[in-house]
């Protein structure tokens, strides 16, 4: 059997993967600059006005991305960290820490959005809801790993110990969620009801699938450019270090 | 001697073992015991002073902030968990030693609940008359809270692993197990809600033991590969 010639695991090497993201990165940021560029043009000037929200609704083409992206990359996150653990490999526990922040700002931009839509929507800007407070809930997730982070001073032991911490984390997020989204049915009916799903006109789903687009597009950058960042810290006693440095 | 000659020793009497020491510990430290329990009863005093002494207002308080503040004290001691064997070597000899490393954790787990959470159970029903709980209410109390504090501390120590020897463990240990406390904190404190406002319990409690039978099964291998992260 002929084996396949090209050699994944090369990009595995921090010094590999540092040239890698530096000629990948710079493309997916042109990527969310013209995809953000087009949805918001949609969102703004082509989608219609909402018949019972007016134009404050508008505000969803940023809040859903921000919020599936905000679940998505603690998701990835949780992955690098398991892969990092199984096969001990440096660059796992870096893609972790570079995904963090990134997550962690869009968890508070889903709470930002959400709260200034709630203030006009629903007259107030924070409510109990199941949403909003699981949200919060992973916000601190983000936070109590930036902090682990942040306070070992090894890295690589700051690595495994915040790979434990977001596998510890992954699996109870599920848990968190259906226990909260219970808490809340239990204690009040919920006043507003984010679930049912009105028909969208085609330029808002448009506008909202772009934005998604463009939201990925973004981490992804935001991701790659940070991981070379770190892998410049890590290994800036190193040769090739000093090479691509000069 | 050969290794071979060593007899094998029960896992038992390991267990047995560990809970010994960490009791006989304890008991030679009493305030250790004894703080987390005054810290719960001041911060359930605190908020009659903080809400006003409006006894219906109180009633409907409780559940939340006795669980609330059990959770915190159950929190203070977990620092110590693995901090002092840490200091003084003996978690090393823990980890090397042939018994399996989760069965160690997991005693010294139960060590913490029968020190901290045991003693917050017996403690609850004093703070809860003070909020005008009735008999059964605060049965049902007592109940959730053996039901929710052995939970706590299997949680708990996957932290305290993760925040062995870390500049400012205590602030980051609350920070990283706070939020999973939550489950606990939900269905614990809306128990005693549900049955004080005539609603079934059953949900409540037998959630609050799925808790307590997933985090037995997996957080001795999480706090065991922290354990061995801190100790590389």
């Amino acid at each position: 059997m002929k084996t396949n010639s090209i050699h994944w695991f090369k990009y595995a090497a921090p010094q590999n993967f540092y040239f890698l993201a530096g000629k990948m990165w710079p493309w997916f940021a042109a990527l969310a600059a013209l995809l953000m560029v087009v949805g918001l043009w949609i969102s703004f000037f082509v989608a219609p006005v909402d018949a019972q929200q007016g134009q404050g609704y508008r505000i969803i083409f940023v809040h859903v991305p921000s919020s599936q992206m905000s679940m998505f990359i603690y998701l990835v996150m949780a992955a690098w960290a398991g892969v990092g653990l199984a096969f001990n490999t440096r660059l796992s526990g870096m893609m972790a820490a570079a995904l963090a922040p990134t997550g962690a700002l869009f968890a508070f931009l889903s709470l930002l959005t959400g709260s200034l839509w709630g203030k006009p929507m629903w007259g107030t800007w924070w409510v109990w809801d199941a949403r909003l407070t699981s949200t919060l809930i992973l916000l601190f997730l983000y936070l109590g790993f930036l902090a682990l982070q942040s306070s070992i001073d090894d890295p690589r032991r700051a690595d495994k110990a915040c790979a434990v911490l977001a596998l510890v984390g992954v699996v109870n997020v599920p848990i968190i969620y259906f226990s909260v989204n219970w808490w809340n049915t239990l204690h009040q009916g919920a006043s507003v009801s984010l679930t049912r799903a009105p028909s969208m006109a085609a330029p808002m789903l448009w506008g909202m699938l772009i934005m998604v687009l463009a939201f990925w597009m973004y981490a992804i950058a935001a991701a790659l450019a940070r991981v070379r960042n770190i892998i410049l810290e890590r290994e800036r006693h190193t040769d090739w270090v000093k090479n691509a440095v000069e | 001697m050969k290794l071979t000659h060593v007899k094998p020793i029960g896992l038992g009497s390991v267990m047995l073992a560990v809970l010994r020491r960490e009791i006989s510990l304890a008991m030679r430290q009493k305030g250790e015991v004894l703080t987390p329990l005054v810290f719960f009863a001041v911060v359930a005093s605190l908020f009659p002073l903080g809400v006003g002494p409006e006894s219906a207002l109180l009633l409907r308080m409780a559940p939340g902030v006795l669980w609330v503040s059990a959770l915190l004290a159950a929190m203070l001691s977990l620092q110590r968990l693995f901090a002092s064997d840490y200091a003084d070597g003996s978690l090393e000899q823990m980890v090397l030693s042939p018994a399996p490393l989760q069965l160690l954790v997991a005693a010294k787990a139960l060590s913490h609940f029968l020190l901290s959470g045991v003693p917050l159970v017996l403690m609850a029903p004093v703070l809860g008359l003070q909020f005008g709980l009735d008999a059964s209410s605060l049965g049902i109390l007592m109940l959730t809270l053996l039901l929710g504090t052995p939970t706590l501390s299997l949680i708990g120590s996957i932290g305290a692993a993760l925040t062995l020897g870390v500049r400012g463990a205590g602030v980051l240990l609350s920070l990283l197990i706070l939020p999973l406390y939550i489950p606990v904190l939900i269905f614990g404190a809306g128990a005693v809600e549900a049955y004080t406002s005539d609603l079934g319990v059953h949900g409540h409690l037998s959630l609050l033991a799925a808790l307590l039978v997933l985090s037995l099964f997996f957080a001795p291998f999480a706090t065991t590969a922290a354990l061995k992260i801190s100790l590389e």
